[in-house]
């Protein structure tokens, strides 16, 4: 099915969803959002797209294969844990960094916010994964 | 640390063999070398448990009854490294007898993810993190069972795959009831509460639908039809893999749920255990005995052992729980090896139909002896593990004065040798039939694999005594069930 309708909406969809997707995965700590959410709106932008372009061309546009993003995630969120054990902590303590402190741009980082990054990966990956497939029969 | 890397380290693995999963000879090779790896940690970790007790970590430093509990006592230590075992001995087994199409299609990668369930399983002491566990367990096998996708599976995992989901809707509602009772999810912490709390409703129930939810993964009568139903439908490494890993994480969490929940009406969930393990025994090695397909005759002795691991728990004497966790150990070795023997002969032959089947005793000595191992050590015949499990059960019974299911457990043993007699006879010791397909070559590295296993079945009937010792030790620890509340509810350091 073409739809020029579709098409262009889908083209200018796409790069406004994954900046919300990323803006979602960063405020998810302490707000509503998160990793998952964020990972669910970046998997529909490129779904969007593969309902109006075709999925092969969608999947000419990845470096990485929907499966090896998933993977990436998973390895992600297991490096999440390891910093922890150089603080001498356990595995999969939070630990934090605050950069700009007492400044407007004040910024919390952490390692749940790693964890983060692998969980919006691996559900985006998976996402896709289900979808292309589906879509593809 | 060392408690978080049996589940880490298969996911880690799990996620290098995605990235490679084109790469068929670098997919055998690290399987294999990840899980001797993993083998390595279990036994690291058993040293470890048996020297130092009960060892328990708080994942992200969470306190003890609000964060994920890990712990390990030596019936975890124990269920880790025979799992980690059965992994090796597969992944030597699999590249010889599965089909390229299936070894590209992620099969490396999904064994390492039901790998990482069943360990978490093993390891966790939070009810909730058990049950995701199960979840991860389940969707792997879920892919394994149906990989390849020919007809004959895709029928044995819709039933297998129906069945899990209704077995999980029991779990997560038996978890819901507790922690609205409780306000805990901590396995120690609600072992505790139901120890010192005067009136507890609801409790009985809640463990009701745990033991459904666990006896339909572990196939306890009558919950058991999935199994042969499903087990025989994958190439025979996965249906090894399942029935030396899956089943028996059902079994495990039983002993740990029995151990640490069972403080209401004893004498009933005693009494309910005997007579489900009784008829568990005695149907599925009865219907075992009508069966002419190979892996549907060990299918169905699946569920029939599993009877004997549960009459070892009901007694619940410290001598029958330690023959009860040998008998596992025993048969997670010897039931996979019967499955991987089988295999054998379908490769030499083509089928895993008795009636096609003959003659490998002359034709192929080594073969036979492979699948005679595990079979007489399944049976029940000295100086095999078989024999000393099944003979400290039937001790354990009669000590605790239970003489009925012991009745049951030795007149079921006889069966058992019935089956496996059977199948002797008929595929190794008959004259080959004249419709038998031609003799083919069977891959060498699945013959390493299955005399591996067996040599490891024969090394457990040598070595019982040290092995009984230790199985002794692992069941004072289930007998006592403060040494694991207090291991976590008391724990001073991270």
């Amino acid at each position: 099915m073409e739809s020029v309708i579709l098409q262009i909406a889908a083209r200018h969809m796409r790069p406004l969803l994954i900046i919300l997707s990323l803006v979602v995965l960063y405020r998810g700590h302490n707000e509503p959002g998160g990793g998952f959410i964020g990972g669910l709106m970046l998997g529909a932008a490129y779904i969007l797209y593969a309902m109006a372009f075709g999925v092969a061309k969608t999947q000419n546009r990845f470096v990485f294969s929907p499966l090896n993003l998933t993977a990436l995630g998973l390895l992600i969120a297991v490096v999440s844990g390891i910093p922890a054990l150089f603080a001498g902590d356990t595995f999969m303590t939070g630990e934090w960094i605050t950069l700009f402190a007492d400044t407007v741009a004040e910024l919390k980082l952490g390692t749940p916010l790693i964890f983060d990054v692998g969980v919006y990966l691996a559900v985006a990956g998976m996402l896709m994964l289900v979808m292309f497939s589906i879509m593809e029969e | 640390m060392i408690l978080v890397l049996p589940i880490i380290l298969p996911l880690v693995f799990m996620v290098l063999l995605i990235f490679t999963r084109r790469w068929l000879f670098f997919q055998q090779a690290f399987s294999l070398l990840s899980a001797v790896a993993l083998t390595v940690v279990s036994a690291l970790l058993l040293s470890q448990v048996a020297t130092e007790g009960i060892l328990t970590i708080q994942l992200g430093t969470w306190p003890a009854p609000y964060g994920i509990t890990l712990v390990a006592d030596l019936l975890s230590a124990i269920m880790l490294i025979t799992t980690s075992f059965v992994a090796v001995v597969v992944m030597v087994y699999s590249p010889g007898f599965i089909d390229k199409e299936r070894q590209t299609a992620g099969y490396y990668p999904l064994v390492f993810g039901l790998l990482m369930g069943v360990n978490g399983a093993f390891l966790t002491g939070d009810i909730f993190n058990m049950y995701v566990w199960y979840e991860v367990m389940l969707t792997s096998s879920f892919v394994l069972i149906a990989l390849g996708g020919s007809a004959e599976q895709l029928r044995g995992s819709v039933k297998y795959v129906t069945i899990s989901f209704v077995a999980s809707i029991f779990f997560v509602s038996a978890i819901g009831i507790l922690y609205g009772q409780t306000g805990t999810l901590n396995m120690a912490d609600l072992a505790y509460k139901m120890r010192t709390w005067e009136n507890m409703p609801y409790i009985n129930g809640a463990l009701m639908l745990f033991f459904v939810a666990f006896s339909v993964k572990a196939a306890l009568f009558p919950f058991f039809f999935w199994l042969p139903a499903s087990y025989h439908t994958p190439p025979v490494p996965i249906t090894a893999l399942f029935a030396g890993t899956l089943t028996k994480v059902g079994i495990y969490t039983m002993f740990r749920f029995y151990s640490l929940f069972v403080v209401q009406d004893v004498m009933f969930w005693k009494l309910f255990l005997l007579i489900i393990a009784g008829l568990t025994m005695s149907v599925g090695v009865l219907m075992a005995a009508s069966q002419f397909d190979i892996r549907k005759i060990l299918s169905f002795h699946i569920i029939s052992q599993v009877g004997y691991m549960v009459m070892g728990l009901a007694i619940f004497s410290v001598n029958s729980l330690a023959a009860a966790i040998y008998f596992t150990v025993h048969n997670m070795l010897s039931k996979t090896n019967t499955f991987l023997a089988g295999g054998l002969v379908f490769q030499r032959l083509g089928s895993y139909d008795l009636k096609y089947l003959g003659g490998l005793y002359k034709a192929a000595p080594f073969l036979a002896l492979l699948f005679f191992i595990p079979a007489m050590s399944l049976a029940g015949i000295p100086p095999l593990p078989g024999f000393f499990g099944k003979l400290f059960l039937i001790k354990g019974g009669f000590a605790a004065g239970e003489y009925l299911i012991t009745a049951v457990a030795i007149a079921v043993g006889f069966f058992t040798l019935f089956s496996m007699i059977k199948i002797w006879n008929e595929a190794y010791f008959k004259k080959t039939p004249e419709d038998a397909q031609k003799a083919q070559p069977v891959n060498r590295s699945a013959i390493a694999a299955t005399t591996l296993l067996a040599a490891a079945v024969i090394l457990l009937g040598i070595f019982a005594g040290p092995a009984m010792e230790l199985t002794h030790q692992a069941a004072m620890q289930l007998k006592d069930p403060y040494q694991y509340i207090d291991a976590i509810l008391n724990q001073t350091s991270p």
